[in-house]
C-alpha cells in the first residue's frame, strides 16, 4: 500500500457546553500521513492547538478498535465518515486526499444533547436497556450451559444482533432521530434465544415506551440507519421488532379485557 | 505483616469450607449497607450486579459515558472454563495447574484453585443471561484452544468475546439500576479514597462533565478499575485505561504487588509511525490457525508470497515442537524479539514477523469443507475459497480490522505482527478475600495482582474478572460487612470527606497553575519510551537504574513545564489526562524498582542476567519465591514486604514447552 502525506482543512463544530450555542471553526493541518487513523489526525490537531495556546477539540473515544462505541463524529454529512461498516476510530486517512476539506459535527438528535464540542450525551440508550434489555436471572442459579442446545443458526443470528456497540450512529443518520435500529438489535438478540423467551412481550413494549419517552422520533423505514451502522446491524431486525411489538400489544390487550 | 488469610485445609476444599463458614449479612441488614464499586468492566459490572441482586445499596462509577464501554469490551479471543465439554482431559485441577505453570510459579495456589473451580459457573451464568457464545451445529457450545495449554477449553463469540460478556454483565447491571439497587455514575472519575478510623469509607470523585468534586460514602469500597499497561504509552489498552484509582489507594496505604509483571503480547499490529496513539491486538486465538515465521535469510527484502516454503523459518515450531505456535505469550514475544534483533524481521521497519493463515486455510479448513461438501480432488483455489469462509466466521472482525489499519488483506498476504504491551499481572495486593491491605478496600479484576503470577495465560483475564465479581466478592464482602452492620452511613460533611476533598482540589489546582510549554501527551510519550526501552521485554540492572533516574527527572519536568488548557470547572479531557499521567510517572518508578529488585527471570519479567544457555527465562526459586508487596513511605520511598509463596500441591519446575 502506497503511503502519502496530505494537507487538509477542517471545519469542526465547537460548543462550550449544553447551555451555550455552537459554531464551526476552521483549522488547517499539514503533513498528515495516510497511515494515520482519523482520530490520530485529531490528536495532531489538538497538540498543535495546545501549543498555540488555543482550546483543543473535545471528542469521545476510548478503545480505538471499533468496539466500545464511544467515538461519534459526523464526518462530511455521514455518521462515522465515508467507509462502510466502520467506526470513526477505525476510519483511516487513506480515505482522504491532499487538499480535502473535512466537515466534522457531533451527532444531532434531541435525545442526544451536546455536552461539549463533538461530545454528546447518550445516556438515553442506557435507560432504554434499563426498561427491559436483559434476561432477569440472578447470579448463581443458572443450569449447565449445555443443557439448552440452541440451533447454530439462531445463535449466529442472535450474535449478529448483539454486535451492536450502542454508538448512536443510526439515530444520527435518521431524519426522524429514531432509535429503532439500536432497540431492535437488542430485542432481536434476546428474542432469538430461548433464555429471552419469558420476558419477550414486556421487553418489546417497555423498551419502546422508554424510547418514546426519551424523545427519539418514529421510524419511517428510510434505511439510513442500516447504511451507516458500523456493525452492519440489519434492518430486518426492525421488522422482527415490529412483529414482537404487535404480538405483545395484542397479548397485553387481551390481558386487559 | 501481610496476612493472605488463606483458609486452612486441603486445597480443593478451601473455597467450599470458606463459603460454609464465612460470616453472612441478613437481607434486612444488606439493605442498610452501602457499597461503592469503581469500574464497570467485567469485574466491576459483575460485582455491582451481583451485589445489587443481593440487596446491597450499590453506587457504581465509570469514566466513560456508559458502563458498557469499559475496556473489557475490547477483549477478543475468549474465556477459559474447566467444563471439559470436549472430553479431552480437562478438569478443574488441570486448569489450576496450567494457570500456575503459565504464571511461572509466582501465583498463590489457593486463589488460582478457586478461580478454576468457579470457572464452570461463569459459563452457565453467561449462557443464562443470553450471551451468544459460538455453537456447534448440534446446538452445543463450541471451544477453541489458547496458548500454553493442550486442551480446548476456551469459550468464545467470534473475535468479540469481551464485548458479549460485558454486554451480559452490563445488562444485569442495568437491571439492578432499574430496580433501584444500583445507582450508576457515568463520566465520574475517582480521585481518592476517604479513610475514617483506619477503614475505607468513601471516595472523592470528579464529575467529568462539569469538573465538580463530589463526595460519596460507602461501608466498603471496591476497586475494579482495570490494568495500567498505558504507563508504556503505547499498548493494546483503551486510551483511557489508567492506574489512578489503584494508585490513589496505594497512597492511602494499599500495598502494590509485583508492579513490574507486565504482559507483552506477541501478536499485535506493529507500530507504523510517530503518530501512533495505540496498538491493536490480533487475538491469540489466531495462533490456532496462523503459523508464525520469518525468512531464513537475514534482511530478506522479498515479499512474503515470493519466499518459498523451504526458505521460511517457522521458529516457534522449530524451537518448541511440543507447543509450537501455541507457546505462552511471554515465550512467543521473546522469540519474536530475538529473531528481529538478529536481523530476520520483516516489513519496512524490520520490527515484525509473519502470521500466516494460508496453510490451515487450505489444509485444515479447506479440506474439511471439501469433504463435507463431497468435493473430490479439489484444486487449491477451491480449497482456499472454502477455507476462507470458515476463517471469516471465526475471525472475520479481526481480519477486517487488520485491513482497515494496514491497508493489506490478510486473506491474501500474511499479517505482520510484533509484540506489544497488553496486560498487567501486577496490581494492588489482596488477600484471599480480595481485600487490600487497607481495611474495607477491595480490589477485583486486572487491577489486583492475584491470579496470574508472572505471566497470564490467554482467555484467563475475562475468567478472573467475572469470577471475582459474580462468585467471589458476594461471599467475601459479606464476611467483612457482617461486622459493620451497626455502622450508620457517615454524612459526607464529616471532616475526613472535607479534608480529602481539599487535598484533591489542591492537586488539581496545582496542575492547572503550572501553565508550562509542553503537552501532556509529550510527557506520556517520553515516559512510555523509557519504560519500553528499559523496563520492557528485556531488562537489566544498568538500564533499570538509568530508567529510575530518567523517570524522576521527567516527573520533575512535568510538574514544572506541563501545559493544560481550559479550566477546572468544565469538561476538560486534557486535565483528566494530565492527572492520570502524573500517576503513571510515579508508578513507572516503582515498576523499575521492582524489576531491579527481582534479579531473576520469570514469566513476562526477563532479566538479561538470568537466562538459560538457550535464552529461556531462568527462575531462582531459592531467592525469589515470593510476592513483592510494596508499601509507600513517602516521596520516592517504598518498603518491600515479601509474601512467601508456599507450593503444597504443585512442585515448581523449570517451565518447558519443548
Ligand atoms: C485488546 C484486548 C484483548 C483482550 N482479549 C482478552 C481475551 O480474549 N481473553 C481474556 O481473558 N482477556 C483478554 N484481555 C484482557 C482483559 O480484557 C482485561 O484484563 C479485562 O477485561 C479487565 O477487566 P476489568 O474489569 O478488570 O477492567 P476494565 O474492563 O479495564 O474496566 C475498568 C473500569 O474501571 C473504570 N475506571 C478506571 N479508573 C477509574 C476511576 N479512577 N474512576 C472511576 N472509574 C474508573 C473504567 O471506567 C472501567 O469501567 C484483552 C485485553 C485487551 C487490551
Ligand atoms: S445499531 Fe449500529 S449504529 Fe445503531 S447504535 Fe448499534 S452499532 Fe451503532
Ligand atoms: S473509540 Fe471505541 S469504537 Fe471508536
Amino acid at each position: 500500500m502506497e503511503h502519502y502525506n496530505m494537507n487538509l482543512t477542517l471545519k469542526v463544530w465547537k460548543q462550550k457546553n449544553a447551555e451555550t450555542g455552537g459554531k464551526f471553526e476552521t483549522y488547517k493541518v499539514s503533513n498528515i500521513s495516510s497511515e494515520m487513523s482519523f482520530l490520530e489526525m485529531f490528536d495532531v490537531l489538538n497538540e498543535q492547538l495546545i501549543r498555540e495556546g488555543k482550546e483543543p477539540i473535545a471528542f469521545d473515544h476510548d478503545c480505538r478498535e471499533g468496539i466500545c462505541g464511544m467515538c461519534s463524529m459526523y464526518i462530511n454529512g455521514r455518521p462515522h465518515g465515508p467507509w462502510h461498516g466502520t467506526t470513526t476510530c477505525q476510519l483511516h486517512m487513506r480515505a482522504f486526499k491532499d487538499g480535502d476539506t473535512i466537515v466534522v459535527e457531533p451527532w444531532r438528535a434531541n435525545a442526544f444533547p451536546v455536552v461539549k464540542d463533538l461530545i454528546v450525551d447518550r445516556s438515553a440508550f442506557d435507560r432504554i436497556i434499563q426498561a427491559g434489555g436483559y434476561v432477569s436471572v440472578n447470579t448463581g442459579n443458572a443450569q449447565d450451559g449445555n443443557s439448552i442446545p440452541i440451533p447454530k443458526e439462531n445463535a449466529d443470528k442472535a450474535f449478529a444482533a448483539a454486535a451492536c456497540i450502542g454508538c448512536g450512529a443510526c439515530v444520527a443518520a435518521c431524519k426522524n432521530s429514531s432509535a429503532l435500529l439500536f432497540l431492535s438489535a437488542k430485542v432481536s438478540h434476546l428474542a432469538l434465544l430461548p433464555q429471552g423467551e419469558a420476558e419477550r412481550k414486556e421487553r418489546a413494549l417497555n423498551m419502546i415506551a422508554q424510547m418514546d419517552k426519551e424523545g427519539f422520533g418514529s421510524c419511517t423505514n428510510t434505511g439510513a440507519c442500516e447504511a451507516v451502522c458500523p456493525k452492519e446491524i440489519e434492518i430486518t431486525n426492525i421488522a422482527r421488532l415490529n412483529r414482537e411489538y404487535v404480538a405483545a400489544g395484542w397479548a397485553s390487550d387481551t390481558k386487559k379485557h | 505483616m501481610l496476612d493472605s488469610k488463606i483458609p486452612a485445609g486441603k486445597l480443593e476444599d478451601k473455597w467450599t469450607d470458606y463459603k460454609g463458614h464465612c460470616k453472612l449479612v441478613n437481607p434486612a441488614n444488606k439493605r442498610k449497607l452501602e457499597v461503592i464499586v469503581i469500574g464497570t468492566g467485567l469485574a466491576g459490572a459483575s460485582a455491582a450486579a451481583a451485589l445489587g441482586e443481593q440487596g446491597y445499596q450499590v453506587k457504581a462509577f465509570c469514566f466513560q459515558d456508559s458502563p458498557r464501554r469499559a475496556h473489557s469490551i475490547a477483549a477478543q479471543g475468549g474465556i477459559n472454563a474447566a467444563k471439559n465439554y470436549q472430553n479431552d482431559g480437562d478438569s478443574v485441577f488441570r486448569l489450576f495447574y496450567d494457570t500456575i505453570k503459565g504464571g511461572d510459579y509466582r501465583a498463590r495456589e489457593a486463589n488460582v484453585h478457586r478461580l478454576a473451580e468457579v470457572s464452570v459457573n461463569i459459563i452457565d451464568q453467561c449462557v443464562a443471561q443470553g450471551v451468544p457464545f459460538a455453537r456447534e451445529y448440534g446446538g452445543l457450545l463450541n471451544n477453541r484452544s489458547f496458548g500454553g495449554v493442550q486442551v480446548k477449553r476456551t469459550f468464545y463469540a467470534a473475535g468479540q468475546t469481551g464485548q458479549q460478556l460485558l454486554i451480559g454483565a452490563y445488562q444485569a447491571l442495568e437491571r439492578q439500576v432499574a430496580l433501584g439497587n444500583v445507582k450508576m455514575y457515568n463520566r465520574h472519575e475517582m480521585q481518592d479514597v476517604v479513610m475514617i478510623d483506619g477503614k475505607a469509607r468513601g471516595i472523592i470523585a470528579r464529575n467529568l462533565i462539569n469538573g465538580q468534586l463530589e463526595r460519596f460514602f460507602g461501608h466498603a469500597v471496591i476497586l475494579a478499575s482495570g490494568g495500567y499497561g498505558n504507563v508504556f504509552y503505547l499498548s493494546t489498552n483503551a486510551m483511557g485505561s489508567n492506574v489512578t484509582a489503584a494508585w490513589r489507594a496505594h497512597k492511602k496505604g494499599a500495598h502494590f504487588a509485583n508492579p513490574c509483571f507486565t504482559q507483552i503480547h506477541p501478536t499485535c499490529i506493529p507500530v507504523s509511525g510517530d503518530h501512533q496513539s495505540k496498538l491493536t491486538l490480533m487475538s491469540e486465538s489466531l495462533r490456532n490457525d496462523g503459523r508464525i515465521w520469518v525468512p531464513k535469510k537475514q534482511n530478506d527484502s522479498r515479499k512474503a508470497n515470493e519466499i518459498p516454503e523451504e526458505e521460511r523459518d517457522y521458529y516457534l515450531e522449530r524451537r518448541y515442537p511440543a507447543f509450537g505456535n501455541l507457546v505462552p505469550r511471554d515465550v512467543a514475544s521473546r522469540a519474536a524479539k530475538e529473531r528481529c534483533d538478529a536481523g530476520y524481521g520483516v516489513g519496512t521497519t524490520k520490527q515484525a514477523v509473519y502470521l500466516d493463515f494460508k496453510y490451515n486455510l487450505i489444509n485444515k479448513y479447506g479440506k474439511a469443507e471439501a469433504n463435507k461438501h463431497g468435493i473430490q480432488n479439489p484444486d487449491t483455489e477451491t480449497l482456499i475459497r472454502l477455507g476462507k469462509e470458515v476463517v471469516k466466521e471465526e475471525y472475520g472482525n479481526l481480519f477486517d480490522m487488520y485491513e482497515k489499519i494496514t491497508g493489506e488483506n490478510p486473506y491474501e498476504v500474511p499479517m505482520r505482527i510484533y509484540p506489544a504491551v497488553h496486560y498487567t499481572m501486577g496490581g494492588l495486593w489482596v488477600d484471599y478475600d480480595l481485600m487490600t491491605s487497607v481495611k474495607g478496600l477491595f480490589c477485583l479484576g486486572e487491577a489486583n495482582f492475584s491470579d496470574h503470577g508472572a505471566n497470564r495465560l490467554g482467555a484467563s483475564a475475562l475468567m478472573q474478572g467475572l469470577a471475582d465479581g459474580y462468585f467471589v466478592i458476594p461471599y467475601t464482602l459479606g464476611n467483612y460487612l457482617a461486622d459493620e452492620i451497626s455502622v450508620k452511613p457517615i454524612p459526607t460533611t464529616d471532616r475526613a470527606f472535607v479534608e480529602t476533598e481539599a487535598k484533591v482540589n489542591e492537586r488539581i489546582n496545582r496542575l492547572m497553575s503550572i501553565q508550562g510549554t509542553q503537552t501532556v501527551e509529550s510527557f506520556h510519550k517520553r515516559l512510555g519510551k523509557i519504560m519500553w526501552d528499559k523496563c520492557g521485554m528485556a531488562r537489566n540492572e544498568q538500564g533499570l537504574k538509568e530508567a529510575i533516574q530518567e523517570i524522576r527527572d521527567l516527573r520533575a519536568d512535568f510538574w514544572k513545564n506541563v501545559r493544560i488548557p481550559g479550566g477546572i470547572h468544565e469538561m476538560n479531557p486534557e486535565l483528566d489526562k494530565a492527572s492520570r499521567v502524573a500517576d503513571f510517572l510515579e508508578l513507572g518508578e516503582l515498576m523499575c524498582m521492582d524489576a531491579l529488585e527481582r534479579n531473576e527471570s520469570c514469566g513476562g519479567h526477563f532479566r538479561e542476567e538470568s537466562q538459560t544457555p538457550d535464552g529461556e527465562a531462568l527462575r531462582h526459586d531459592d531467592q525469589y519465591m515470593y510476592v513483592s508487596a510494596w508499601k509507600l513511605n513517602g516521596e520516592h520511598s517504598w518498603e518491600l514486604e515479601k509474601e512467601p509463596l508456599n507450593y503444597e500441591v504443585i512442585k515448581p519446575t523449570q517451565r518447558n514447552y519443548k
